[in-house]
C-alpha cells in the first residue's frame, strides 16, 4: 500500500510540475541566500583566526622602558616575578638580507591571547620544530630564498607578510646576536589579581587606532547575518505557499486513500518522507547555488580583509562543514516550519464530510481572522521587547516578531485598501477590477508578504549600511585630525623623533594613555594635549559650556560613549575618583571605556607614563613619513597615515555595498519569482471567472492589460507599506541591536534615493512576474475561453 | 598559522605536557619514549636535602601540594599549588634555549566554585625552578619558600586573575616513602618513578576571593615525584586518592587504567607517627559510585574506596563536584569527604576523563 500510495502521491508533481519546480526553487533559493551568506561569514572568520599578525601581537599592550634601552632577559624575569605577565618579543633586521628582512622572535610559552595558544584535544597552534633546538623560521614563500644561507629549518606561511619573519625568542636571539635584545614586553589584557607596581623605568604603551578598524568588521558580519536570516524568511514564504497549496489540492487525494484504508499514520509518515526528500535536493541545489553566489561576492569581501590584513588573506573559497551543514539544516527546518500547519488541517480533516477540493483558499476568511490574531499577537510581544528588552537576543526576537507580525497583517490591510478602491470606483469596469483583484487576493497573499519582507528588508539593511557610512566616515573625519599617527618603540625613541621634528612646521600631540578599571572593567585614559584640531573636530555627542577651556584647565574629563551608556553618566556628573564629566564623545568601533583628562593633569597623575604615540599635524604627511622612515627604525605599523586610513575605510564601504546591492538584487529576485508562480498558478484556474467578462465584450489583451495593472497596484500597495517596515527595521538594527552588540548607536539617515531604486526594482520585479501569466492570457485560444460556458460546472 | 593547527605542537621534542589524543602516550605524555635520560634505580636511595630540589636528567617531575581548609565559620575550601618540570632534553641549559619546561598550577576550591590558574615558562633564564637548599620551587611570582630546615616550614603563595592565596606550612610528622623506600612501582612491566610526601602539614593563611578575604587553617599533603617514562603505553588515566583520617592515619592510593592491560592499584598507609605500609597491585580498590556532568564529560565524583587489610571501606564524595582544571592539560582535582569505616578529608584527582 505504501508503494501505491506514494505513487499517487506523487502523481500530482507529474501533473503540476509548476508546483513542484515553485517548491523546489522557492527552497532551494532561500538556502542558497542563507549559506551564501554564511559562506562568506565563515570565510572571513577564518581569515581573521589566520591572521598570523595576532602572533606578533600586533593589537596588544606593551611594556617598554622608559630610557629606551633593551630589557635584559634579567628584568624581564624580575618583571615576571614581581607578578606582571609579560612576554618578551626580540625584533630586527636579518643581516646580510636585502632589502633587510625583519625577525621577529616570540616567546610561546609566555605569549598572551587565545590566538596562537588555544588549549584543545589537539594542543596547540604552532608548527612542528617552532621550539626545537635548530629552530623554525616562518616566512613568506617569497622569502624562502633569503633566508635558505642561515641554516634554519624553514615553513612558508602564505599569510605571512612578506619581509618578515616569525621564529622562537631563541632562534632569533642566535640570528641577530649583538643587536637581539628584548625590544618590548606584550602585556597580556587579563593579569593577576596581585601584583606589584611597575617600576619607574618601564611604560606601558596601548596599541594604535588602526585596530578599531578591524573591529567595526564585525559589525558588517552581523549585518550580513541579519540579510541572510531576512532572505531566508522571504523564501520560506514562497514554500510555506508552495506546501500548503500542494495540500490543499490533493484534498481529494487524501480522502480517499484515507477511505481506502491507508492509516492516518502512514499517510503522513509518507507526505514527511516525500516532503524531507525535497528539502535535500532543494537544499542540496541551494547550497550549491549559495556557493556561487559567495564565490562571486567573495572577492569583494576579500578584498576588504585584505586590505585590514596587509595581504594575508585569500580570495578563495573553502567548502566548510559550518556553513554547509548549517545550510542543509535551515532547508530542513524551514520546510518542516511551512509543512507543520498543512500536516495539522490534515489530521483534523473529516474523512466522510463531502467535501469540494478548497484550491486556493488557503487563505479563507477564519484563517485571515487567526493571522490577524496572530499579528496583533507579534507585534504586541514586538512592543514589549522594544520596552523592555535587553541583550542581543532581545534585539532579534524584536526584529523576528516585528517582521512576521508585520507580514501577517498584510492580507487584511490590502484587502481593506481594495475594499475602499471598490467603493470609490464608479465605473463597471473599475468596479469589476477591483473586485476581481480582491478575489485573488488570497492566492497571491504568500508571494506578496514574501515581497513585503523582500523590500522592507532592502529598505532596512540599505539604510542602516548607509547611515553607517555616512556616521563613521564622518567620525573619522573628525576623531584623525591629524595627518599622521605615530608610535615610537620607545621613549628614548620618542625623544630622537621629537627633536628630529623640531624646525619641520610640524605640531606635535602626544597621545600618553594608561589602562585603569571604571565600575570593574577595563578602561583607559588619555592625556590629550589642548589643540586646534581637536577643538574643531572632536566628534561631541553632549557636553557642557566652554567643554575644551574646561578640560584644559584640568576641570574635569571627557568619556566616551560606551562609558557614558554603561555608567549612566551625563555631563555634569560626577566620574568615579572624582572628575566631572565634562562632556561625551562618539568613539564607534571601540568596546572599551575612554576617559580623556588634559595633558598636565595626566602628567600629575601617571609621572612615569611617557608618551610614545603622537599625532602629527602636518602639510605635507607623505615627505614627513618618508623622512621618518628614511631615518628611524621604525616597526611596520609603527607609522600611519590618516589619509591612508580614511581612504582604506571608505573602501571597504564601498566593498560593502557591492555585496548589499548584489543581495538587494537577488532576494527581490526571490519575491518576483514568488509572484511569477502564484500568478501561473492562478492563471488556468481564473479561466472561468475572465470567460464571462470576455464574453461581455473585454478584448483577451484588455484582459492581460489588467492583469499587469494588478500586478502594478499590489506591487505598489505592498512597496509602500513595505517602507515603514523598512525604516521601522533600519531602527531596531541600529538603535536596538547595534547597541546590544557593540555598545554604541548609530544615527538613522533617511536616503530617499535608495528607497526610491528599491520601489522601482520592486515594481520591475512584479511587471516581470506578471508579464508572462499576461502574455500567455492575451494569447489564450478564444475555443478554451468558450469551452468554460460548455463545461459549467 | 595558514589553516595547519598542528596537532600537539608545543613542545614538539621537548615537552610532554600536552594532551597525547590518542593513548599511544599515556595521559600528558607520561608513557613517551625517554631516550637518553636517567631511569629511577631500586640502589640510588632518595637522599635530602639533594633531592627536594631539581632533577633535569629525568624528564618529568613535580612538587604538589594540595590542601583541605576551613574558614572560622566552618566553611570548606580546597586549595592546590602544584609545580610541573618537563624536560625535552636531559640537561639544563643556560639561556633561551634550555630544553627545560616548567608549568605551575594554582587552584581554590569553595563548596560552589573553582578558582583555577595557569603558568608556563622555560627553564635557564630563572623565571621558574627549583632549589634544594635552602628549598624553594617557583614559577613567576607563585613560590613555595622554606622557613626552617629541609621543608618542615614553608611559605607559599599564589595568584589568578580572580584569586589569590599566601600560606605557611608546618610539618607535624616525618616525611613518607611510597613503594619500596621511594621507588614506586606504576605497572605490571615494572616502570616506576620516585615518589615521597609530606602528608602532615598544618597549614594557616588567606585567601583573596571575590567576596572578601578569608582566613583559613587546615591540613596540607605535599607529593615530590620524579621519573622519566613512569607509565607504560596502555595506561592513559589514573585516580588518585591522598586521605586524612579523623584518627591521624593517612592512606594513598591510585588505579592507574590501561587500555590492554588490567588496571594497576597501588596504595600507602601512613601510621599517625608516620610508619608506612606498602599495598602491591590489588590491594587497593576504587569504584566509581556516582559520575555527574564536568566540562562536557562524565566524571565520577562519588566513590567506594576500600582497603580490606586495614579494614578500611568508604565513601569518598567530591566537596565541589565541577573542580575541573580547565588548563593546557586538564583534568579533576578537588578537595574530597570520607564518610564510612572511617571518616575525614581528603583530595582526589582524576585525569583522562
Amino acid at each position: 500500500m505504501t508503494r501505491h500510495g506514494l505513487a499517487v502521491l506523487l502523481s500530482h508533481w507529474r501533473r503540476n510540475p509548476l508546483q513542484l519546480l515553485t517548491l523546489v526553487t522557492g527552497l532551494a533559493l532561500a538556502t542558497a541566500l542563507w549559506s551564501g551568506v554564511q559562506a562568506i561569514n565563515a570565510e572571513a572568520r577564518a581569515s581573521y583566526a589566520q591572521a598570523s599578525d595576532t602572533l606578533d601581537g600586533g593589537d596588544i599592550a606593551r611594556v617598554v622602558r622608559t630610557d629606551g634601552q633593551d630589557i635584559t632577559t634579567a628584568e624581564y624575569v624580575a618583571l615576571r616575578r614581581a607578578g606582571w605577565l609579560v612576554s618578551p618579543v626580540i625584533e630586527g633586521r636579518l643581516d646580510g638580507t636585502d632589502p633587510g628582512i625583519r625577525i621577529t622572535g616570540i616567546e610561546p610559552l609566555t605569549l598572551p591571547g587565545r590566538g596562537a595558544f588555544e588549549p584543545g584535544e589537539e594542543g596547540i597552534a604552532l608548527p612542528d620544530g617552532f621550539l626545537s633546538d635548530a629552530g623554525l623560521l616562518v616566512a613568506n614563500p617569497g622569502d624562502l630564498p633569503a633566508l635558505e644561507p642561515f641554516g634554519v629549518p624553514l615553513l612558508a606561511d602564505p599569510d605571512r607578510r612578506a619581509g618578515t619573519v616569525l621564529t622562537d625568542i631563541a632562534t632569533a636571539g642566535r640570528l641577530l646576536g649583538e643587536d637581539g635584545g628584548i625590544g618590548w614586553l606584550l602585556l597580556a589584557p587579563e593579569q593577576p589579581l596581585i601584583r606589584a607596581g611597575l617600576p619607574a623605568a618601564y611604560t606601558v604603551s596601548e596599541p594604535l587606532v588602526q585596530n578599531d578598524v578591524a573591529r567595526l568588521t564585525r559589525s558588517f558580519h552581523l549585518n550580513l547575518t541579519a540579510f541572510g536570516l531576512l532572505s531566508f524568511a522571504v523564501g520560506i514564504f514562497i514554500v510555506y505557499g508552495a506546501v500548503g497549496l500542494a495540500f490543499e489540492q490533493r484534498r481529494g487525494v487524501f480522502r480517499t486513500l484515507r477511505a481506502m484504508g491507508m492509516p492516518l499514520r502512514r499517510l503522513m509518515l509518507l507526505l514527511v518522507l516525500e516532503l524531507g526528500v525535497f528539502a535535500l535536493l532543494a537544499g542540496a541545489a541551494g547550497i550549491a547555488l549559495g556557493y556561487v553566489i559567495a564565490a562571486a561576492l567573495m572577492p569583494d569581501v576579500a578584498a576588504t580583509l585584505r586590505g585590514l590584513y596587509g595581504a594575508e588573506v585569500t580570495g578563495q573559497l573553502q567548502l566548510r562543514p559550518v556553513w554547509w551543514l548549517s545550510g542543509m539544516a535551515i532547508a530542513l527546518g524551514g520546510t518542516a516550519v511551512a509543512a507543520v500547519a498543512a500536516l495539522w488541517r490534515l489530521v483534523r480533516m473529516p474523512l466522510l464530510s463531502f467535501n469540494h477540493p478548497r484550491a486556493m483558499r488557503v487563505q479563507a476568511d477564519g484563517s485571515a481572522r487567526l493571522m490577524l490574531v496572530a499579528a496583533v499577537v507579534l507585534l504586541g510581544a514586538a512592543a514589549l521587547f522594544a520596552v523592555f528588552g535587553s541583550g542581543l537576543f532581545a534585539g532579534f526576537a524584536l526584529l523576528a516578531c516585528l517582521l512576521t507580525g508585520a507580514a501577517f497583517c498584510l492580507p487584511l490591510v490590502l484587502s481593506k485598501v481594495l475594499k475602499l478602491a471598490e467603493c470609490a470606483a464608479n465605473g463597471v469596469l473599475s468596479q469589476w477590477f477591483w473586485a476581481d483583484t480582491r478575489q485573488q487576493l488570497p492566492g497571491l497573499t504568500m508571494a506578496l508578504m514574501a515581497l513585503l519582507l523582500a523590500m522592507a528588508a532592502n529598505i532596512g539593511v540599505s539604510t542602516m549600511v548607509s547611515s553607517f557610512r555616512l556616521t563613521f566616515t564622518g567620525y573619522l573625519d573628525q576623531r584623525l585630525s591629524a595627518d599622521l599617527y605615530l608610535r615610537a618603540g620607545t621613549p628614548a625613541q620618542a625623544g630622537d623623533i621629537l627633536s628630529f621634528l623640531e624646525g619641520r612646521e610640524t605640531d606635535v600631540l602626544p597621545i600618553a594613555s594608561a589602562p585603569t578599571r571604571i565600575g570593574g572593567l577595563p578602561a583607559e585614559i588619555f592625556g590629550l594635549r589642548d589643540h586646534v584640531s581637536y577643538r574643531e573636530n572632536w566628534p561631541v555627542l553632549d557636553a557642557v559650556p566652554a567643554v575644551w577651556d574646561r578640560l584644559a584647565a584640568g576641570d574635569g574629563a571627557l568619556i566616551n560613549e560606551q562609558m557614558a551608556r554603561r555608567e549612566a553618566l551625563r555631563p555634569g556628573d560626577m566620574l568615579q575618583g572624582g572628575d566631572t564629566v565634562l562632556g561625551i564623545y562618539s568613539d564607534y568601533g571601540n568596546a572599551a571605556g575612554q576617559v580623556i583628562i588634559s595633558e598636565a593633569l595626566f602628567a600629575t597623575r601617571y609621572p612615569e607614563i611617557r608618551p610614545v604615540q603622537f599625532g602629527l599635524v602636518t602639510d605635507a604627511p607623505a615627505a614627513l613619513a618618508k623622512a621618518l622612515q628614511d631615518r628611524f627604525d621604525l616597526q611596520a605599523d609603527a607609522l600611519i597615515n590618516q589619509r591612508d586610513l580614511k581612504a582604506f575605510s571608505l573602501e571597504i564601504f564601498e566593498r560593502t555595498f557591492a555585496v548589499t546591492a548584489a543581495l538587494n538584487v537577488l532576494t527581490l529576485s526571490v519575491a518576483g519569482l514568488a509572484i511569477l508562480i502564484s500568478l501561473l498558478t492562478l492563471a488556468t484556474m481564473r479561466l472561468p471567472q475572465l470567460a464571462p467578462v470576455w464574453a461581455l465584450g473585454l478584448t483577451r489583451r484588455d484582459l492581460a492589460g489588467f492583469e499587469m495593472l494588478r500586478a502594478v497596484c499590489l506591487a505598489t500597495l505592498t512597496g509602500l507599506l513595505a517602507v515603514p517596515l523598512g525604516l521601522a527595521l533600519a531602527w531596531v538594527l541600529l538603535a536596538v541591536v547595534n547597541v546590544e552588540a557593540f555598545g554604541w548607536r548609530l544615527p538613522m539617515y533617511l536616503f530617499a534615493g535608495d528607497m526610491l531604486r528599491l520601489g522601482g526594482l520592486t515594481l520591475l520585479a512584479a511587471l516581470l512576474a506578471a508579464l508572462w501569466p499576461a502574455a500567455r492570457l492575451a494569447r489564450t485560444p478564444p475555443h478554451k475561453l468558450l469551452k468554460v460556458f460548455s463545461n459549467e460546472r | 598559522m595558514n589553516g595547519d593547527r598542528i596537532k600537539a605542537f608545543l613542545f614538539s621534542v621537548t615537552l610532554a605536557i600536552l594532551p597525547a589524543g590518542a593513548g599511544a602516550q599515556g595521559f600528558a605524555g607520561l608513557g613517551a619514549d625517554a631516550t637518553g635520560f636517567a631511569f629511577p634505580d631500586r640502589d640510588v636511595q632518595i637522599e635530602f636535602p639533594r633531592d627536594h630540589g631539581p632533577h633535569p636528567d629525568f624528564r618529568i617531575e613535580w612538587w604538589y601540594l594540595t590542601a583541605n581548609l576551613q574558614a572560622a565559620d566552618g566553611t570548606g575550601y580546597g586549595l592546590q599549588w602544584t609545580l610541573f618540570r618537563s624536560a625535552g632534553a636531559p640537561v639544563e641549559k643556560e639561556g633561551w634555549s634550555s630544553p627545560q619546561v616548567w608549568m605551575g598550577h594554582s587552584a581554590v576550591t569553595t563548596p560552589d566554585r573553582h578558582f583555577v590558574a595557569e603558568r608556563l615558562a622555560r627553564g635557564g633564564i630563572g623565571q621558574a625552578g627549583a632549589e634544594a637548599e635552602p628549598f624553594q620551587a617557583w614559577i613567576d611570582d607563585w613560590e613555595m619558600r622554606a622557613t626552617g630546615a629541609g621543608i618542615d616550614a614553608l611559605s607559599m603563595r599564589a595568584t589568578g586573575p580572580d584569586f589569590a592565596y599566601d600560606m605557611t606550612l608546618s610539618a607535624q610528622g616525618p616525611l613518607v616513602f611510597h613503594g619500596e623506600n621511594g621507588y614506586s612501582v606504576k605497572s605490571a612491566s615494572g616502570r616506576a618513578s620516585y615518589y615521597y610526601s609530606q602528608p602532615f602539614y598544618e597549614i594557616a593563611g588567606t585567601l583573596q576571593l571575590p567576596g572578601g578575604d578569608v582566613a583559613v587553617t587546615g591540613s596540607a599533603w605535599l607529593d615530590r615525584e620524579w621519573a622519566s617514562q613512569p607509565l607504560g603505553d596502555t595506561q592513559i588515566s589514573w585516580d588518585w586518592f591522598s586521605m586524612a583520617f579523623d584518627d591521624g592515619a593517612r592512606l594513598m592510593g591510585f588505579t592507574l587504567h590501561d587500555t590492554a592491560e588490567g588496571d594497576y592499584t597501588a596504595a600507602t598507609w601512613i601510621d599517625p607517627d608516620g610508619t608506612t605500609t606498602a599495598y602491591a597491585d590489588g590491594a587497593f580498590n576504587a569504584r566509581p559510585l556516582e559520575t555527574e556532568e564536568v566540562a562536557g564529560r562524565e566524571v565520577p565524583v562519588v566513590w567506594q574506596v576500600s582497603l580490606p587489610d586495614r579494614a578500611v571501606d568508604v565513601t569518598v564524595t567530591a566537596m565541589n563536584r565541577q573542580a575541573w582544571m580547565d588548563t593546557l592539560v586538564s583534568y579533576w582535582e578537588g578537595p574530597v569527604r570520607i564518610t564510612g569505616s572511617h571518616t575525614g578529608r581528603g583530595y582526589l584527582e582524576m585525569t583522562g576523563y
